[in-house]
């Protein structure tokens, strides 16, 4: 239970920490918060041959909010974004890291620590997917934008390439004809989810739903985002019938998904419930949204 | 391999000392600085015994590397209690039996801590229960733990009243 050896650098600025990292790609892990990463290196799980310390560069921290969207810088701890304001105008992000773990943990953990880990279980990536965020990649050689639904691609895999840094995640301020839930299901409190689900019901001008996003995750190697949703949801009426409907498709959906044979049943039904009452709850704080 | 100086600022005191990067803070705490309130348990975050403050936030201090304190205020356990008196946390977990073998205690005093001083207001039990959800206690059933919390904040509130 004690790390292997490794070098260690805390790079002050970002494009240090891009240098450092180019020397060696392969072998060298980003030590973003911590509380995942740690107990990998504890546990002898990862044994980077180097490890680049990402919290002393300030740069790489913040909230911001501008036009239509709101900028979260990748080392922003998420007991930070919990409590500031500008973040409040993505009431689902805030939710959704309500979750996370307990305060000691979101004390270190980091907005973009989590994203980057990809753990299928964790709250993060399903969130900035329903939420349709925009990630910074940058090497020394470019920076690009991934869109977060994308970003993931397996159990702790994502598309960062080994000489990128996810520098900051841009998450569109949700329309104010919109609503959001948040629902999840864990062992304990502050346990991974067992299933979770977020999603955001936007409606149109005559109350009919113009666009339903959607996010599970705990239920398979990666979030799912399923795109039948629209399909079935845009221009409907949000009914009972179509939050039924749609839970029930996403538990016959995760059916070929779940990694555990024993759970499967147990995890598509939550699953097919928690969507269910995420559609409602939306749905109505959509119509509160839409009076105000 | 190479070793790293640090310099922490542990309860009030200046230390330096020279680590290699894979040894966590709660090692270095324990072993190099004998300060041994602080247990680890599970390294790997779940039992919340190790939890310190870190720069006045609650942090595992076995998900902190040491070198990665270098240049931080660290407060534990020991740092409560002043001139022998008992913090008025301690004071109540004694007088609650708010602890049995006692593992858990220094981390449940130091995160405690941390949410009276966020919230000296703290009555509601859920709130507790929520705020020390944290910290694993496998002895005596959280409510008495609950309790103390709720007492050293009343006593906690009137200090500050009372010095006001």
């Amino acid at each position: 239970m004690k790390a292997a050896k490794f070098e260690y650098c805390a790079p002050s600025s970002l494009e240090e920490a891009l240098e450092v990292l180019a020397a060696d790609p392969e072998e060298t892990s980003l030590l973003a918060g911590g509380q995942s990463l740690v107990p990998m290196l504890n546990m002898r799980l990862a044994r980077p041959a180097v490890l680049v310390d990402l919290n002393r560069i300030p740069e790489l921290c913040g909230v911001e909010r501008n036009d239509g969207t709101v900028r979260i810088g990748a080392m922003t701890r998420q007991h930070a974004v919990e409590v500031d304001g500008r973040a409040g105008a993505v009431p689902l992000l805030v939710e959704a890291i309500r979750h996370i773990a307990h305060l000691p943990i979101r004390t270190r953990g980091t907005v973009g620590g989590s994203i980057a880990h990809a753990d299928p279980h964790a709250e993060l990536p399903a969130t900035v997917g329903v939420l349709d965020a925009r990630l910074l990649l940058r090497s020394r050689a470019r920076v690009r934008s991934v869109v977060a639904e994308e970003f993931f691609v397996g159990p702790l895999m994502t598309l960062r390439e080994p000489d990128e840094i996810l520098e900051a995640v841009e998450i569109p301020v949700p329309s104010s004809r919109s609503g959001w839930a948040f629902r999840e299901v864990a062992r304990t409190h502050g346990a991974f989810a067992l299933v979770g689900v977020a999603t955001v019901v936007t409606l149109g001008g005559d109350g009919g739903v113009e666009q339903i996003r959607l996010g599970v995750f705990g239920v398979g190697g990666l979030p799912y985002l399923p795109d039948w949703v629209g399909e079935l949801a845009n221009g409907a009426q949000p009914t009972e019938a179509l939050f039924l409907e749609i839970g029930v498709r996403v538990g016959q959906g995760l059916d070929s998904r779940s990694h555990s044979a024993q759970n499967d049943v147990y995890r598509s039904e939550v699953a097919a419930t928690l969507t269910e009452r995420a559609l409602r709850e939306a749905t109505r704080r959509a119509l509160e949204a839409a009076e105000a | 391999m190479s070793m790293h100086q640090i310099s922490i600022t542990v309860n009030g005191q200046v230390v330096e000392c020279e680590v290699e990067p894979r040894q966590h803070l709660g090692d270095v705490l324990r072993e190099r600085l004998a300060l041994r309130g602080t247990h680890l348990g599970c390294e790997h975050g779940v039992c919340g015994a190790c939890t310190v403050l870190l720069d006045g936030d609650p942090v595992r201090s076995c998900l902190l590397l040491a070198v990665q304190a270098d240049g931080a205020e660290v407060r534990t356990v020991e740092g409560l209690a002043e001139a022998g008196q008992l913090h008025p946390l301690q004071r109540a977990f004694r007088d609650h039996h708010a602890l049995q073998c006692g593992f858990c205690t220094p981390g449940m005093l130091m995160t405690a801590l941390y949410v009276v001083g966020q919230n000296p207001e703290i009555e509601d039990e859920l709130e507790i229960r929520e705020a020390l959800s944290g910290n694993l206690c496998r002895c005596t059933g959280y409510q008495n733990i609950v309790d103390a919390v709720r007492d050293a904040a009343i006593e906690m509130r009137a200090r500050v009243g009372g010095e006001g």
